[in-house]
């Protein structure tokens, strides 16, 4: 075990795919002179060497700024013979290759009739939370989670980050990664040796009886906060991370609910079709007859991202925000409406 | 101009009759409903399609667009699989999951057509870039159509190709319309003319009905490719016969009276009919080349027949690796 940031992680994990596989490339705009951090030495960022002198400008290759280019050409390298690993840097520069997203990485192997694999991982940043304004702190998961084909994930810690790119990049299908910025410098003690953790596993990031939050992405550190904090008012919480939205972990959702009858979702996403909605969804259609009281989303409403930092912060779940719903469940009658926590 | 052997300018002749041939049954299957939707053909472009595949080697890869019956044909795909498909059928060469539209032989280096205009392109550009990475010596090659050459995707993916050299070819089959729209009113330029911004050869092929023509052009491009010297655009100059779709009946002459006519007597399967006649071919080795590709045809229309529609439960097959993560 060593400590390593999120940050690090990823670039370790990198490190072993491009070490483990000739095939596994690394393309993107800045990635040879390390700009997002996850290419390059530095014990905060990338441990460990310089990822453009250990393997050379045939395997990590700089990229124009053309990014509905960059995700075509990763699909067609994938299937010809690549397993290319692509950083798009910020999460909101994926809607510039929607086309080649929607229409052919995600349609090529069933429309070809399972011809074509897709052995490719597209990374991206969430920058939200960091005053970068509304064109660089989207949260765009949701709509991938709706284009089948394409497989999701959103690491929360750096054992999830790494483990679940060595995943990514052995998987023949294509996956999309979304990292949330405000989880970069997060340190924890990492296996520095070779894991994988399987696509489509939740992971518990607490036990409880009386609650069950399923959390997302930044919403996990807060969530846990959340629950620590109800701890102490003898309410206990149980925190649920999916860490994959495509496979989600459909299993693992449905019995913490059913053990603890009360369900709160949270995420930095959008309100309207955000996984928090499928999740609340998936819920009510399965295991109605277990909730004792109504499901709250804890999401960002349903609004652009606005500068100013005194507006900014209001907008993501926060731990005082996801206690807020817990309190509500907990001290609600079974199945009263409830107004909607933002 | 290369000397050809006598087997490979029959093989020309033949891919021509069969591409033909496929897509003129394909039209009156359309029109019976025995292909369901519609089918986009390719007769009056032989030429174009016949000389542009066989300048490719077996293993090399091509990407193609909504009028790709011709291509995986030009490149020796087998006709039943490829008529299956068209028909929807468990046997088709994507198990019916593709249809005309996205037809594939990976076979055959064939990755795909692509329903949405342009959108192809970066894969056989990505192609090209394994190709490179790996230092197979493989080549690859896109073709668009003069609509196509006005989508931004085809610019991003040429500066890229010319920046890393990568092994690549453009083929922009300008058949003068994009659907009703004629290329000239919706193009400024020529479109060969803009490989200059990128640094790379341009070329326009004008005789693009005379197979040879177009063949000698892309096998120099294949030969710059594979020597590693980049990527190349070649336009080459065609006509469609048919309308942009079968049974699509536009309301409006977006055609020129007398056009289609003057089209048709250079028509790339009777030119090289002649010169191979000039080659010392005899009638009966011609009229057998036709009669082959007919029986080919009539062979694929009836291996369809025969073959099922797949059956629901393979519905989620192929959505993803697994069958578990297809909910
Ligand atoms: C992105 C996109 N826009 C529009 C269409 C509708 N459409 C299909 S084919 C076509 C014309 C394409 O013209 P061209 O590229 O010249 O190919 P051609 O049909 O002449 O072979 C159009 C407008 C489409 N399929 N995809
Ligand atoms: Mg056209």
């Amino acid at each position: 075990m060593t400590v390593m940031s999120y940050l690090g992680a990823i670039g370790a994990a990198q490190r072993e795919a491009m070490d483990a596989d000739e095939r596994v490339i690394i393309i993107g705009e800045d990635v040879e002179a390390n700009v997002y951090g996850t290419t390059g030495g530095g014990k905060s960022r990338s441990d460990k060497g310089d990822f453009l002198q250990r393997y050379g400008k045939n395997r990590i290759r700089n990229t124009p700024i053309s990014e509905e280019g960059i995700v075509g050409a990763a699909a067609g390298a994938a299937m010809t013979g690549l397993r290319p690993i692509v950083d798009l840097s910020y999460s909101s520069f994926l809607y510039m290759a929607m086309d080649q997203f929607v229409n052919q990485v995600a349609k090529n192997r069933y429309m070809f009739g399972g011809q074509a694999s897709m052995p490719v991982v597209f990374r991206s940043a969430m920058f939200y939370g960091l005053n970068t304004g509304a064109h660089h702190s989207d949260r765009p998961y949701p709509m991938f989670m709706n284009v089948p084909g394409l497989k999701i994930i959103a690491p929360a810690t750096p054992s999830d980050a790494k483990g679940l790119l060595r995943s990514a990049v052995d998987s023949d299908d294509p996956i999309l990664s979304f990292e949330a910025c405000l989880l970069w410098s997060a340190k924890e003690d990492v296996d520095e040796n070779e894991f994988w953790i399987p696509l489509g596993v939740a992971r518990t990031a607490r036990e409880g009886t009386d609650v069950t939050v399923v959390a997302i992405s930044s919403s996990v550190p807060e969530a846990v906060a959340a629950a620590e904090e109800l701890a102490q008012e003898g309410v206990s919480v149980e925190v649920i991370d999916p860490r994959t939205l495509v496979p989600l972990d459909r299993d693992a959702i449905l019995r913490s609910v059913a053990k603890t009858g009360r369900l709160v979702v949270a995420e930095p996403a959008h309100r309207t079709c955000g996984a928090a909605a499928e999740i609340s969804a998936l819920v009510a259609e399965e295991i109605f007859d277990s909730l004792k009281a109504p499901i709250i989303r804890v999401t960002a409403p349903d609004m652009q991202i606005p500068f100013s930092p005194s507006l900014e912060k209001q907008m993501y779940p926060t731990k005082a925000t996801i206690a807020a719903a817990i309190r509500r469940v907990v001290d609600l009658p079974a199945l009263q409406p409830v107004a909607a926590a933002v | 101009m290369a000397e050809l052997a006598h087997d490979t300018l029959r093989e020309m002749q033949l891919r021509m009759l069969r591409i033909r041939a496929f897509d003129e049954r394909a039209s009156k299957m359309v029109k019976r409903g025995h292909i369901p939707g519609t089918v986009h053909t390719s007769i009056g472009q032989e030429a174009q399609v016949v000389g542009a595949t066989m300048a490719l080697g077996a293993g090399d890869y091509m990407s193609g667009n909504h009028r790709s019956h011709g291509h995986p044909i030009g490149k020796g795909s087998p006709l039943g699989p490829l008529m299956a498909e068209l028909a929807g059928k468990a046997t088709g060469v994507c198990k019916g999951k593709g249809g005309s539209l996205h037809l594939a032989d990976f076979a055959v280096g064939s990755l795909g057509e692509s329903g949405i205009v342009g959108s192809s392109i970066p894969i056989a550009n990505g192609a090209a870039l394994s190709s490179k990475v790996l230092n197979n010596g493989k080549v690859a090659l896109a073709f668009f159509g003069d609509g196509a050459a006005n989508q931004g995707v085809l610019y991003e993916s040429m500066n890229m190709a010319g920046v890393w050299d990568l092994p690549m070819i453009f083929l922009c089959e300008n058949n003068q319309y994009a659907l009703s729209t004629p290329a000239h009113t919706v193009t400024s330029g020529v479109i060969s003319q803009r490989a200059a911004g990128f640094g790379m050869p341009g070329i326009r092929v004008e005789e693009g009905q005379d197979v040879l023509a177009v063949y000698d052009a892309v096998s120099e491009a294949v030969a710059r490719a594979r020597a590693g010297d980049g990527p190349t655009l070649v336009e080459v100059m065609t006509y469609r016969y048919n309308e942009h779709s079968e049974g699509l009946r536009l309301g409006t002459d977006y055609r020129d009276a007398g056009e289609r006519e003057a089209w048709l007597k250079k028509d790339p399967i009777i030119l090289f009919r002649h010169y191979l006649a000039s080659q010392g071919f005899s009638d009966d080795e011609l009229d057998g080349l036709q009669a082959t590709a007919l029986a080919e045809v009539d062979a694929a229309v009836a291996f369809s027949d025969a073959s099922p529609y797949p059956d629901l439960s393979v519905a989620f097959d192929d959505l993803y690796t697994d069958k578990e993560s297809a909910a």
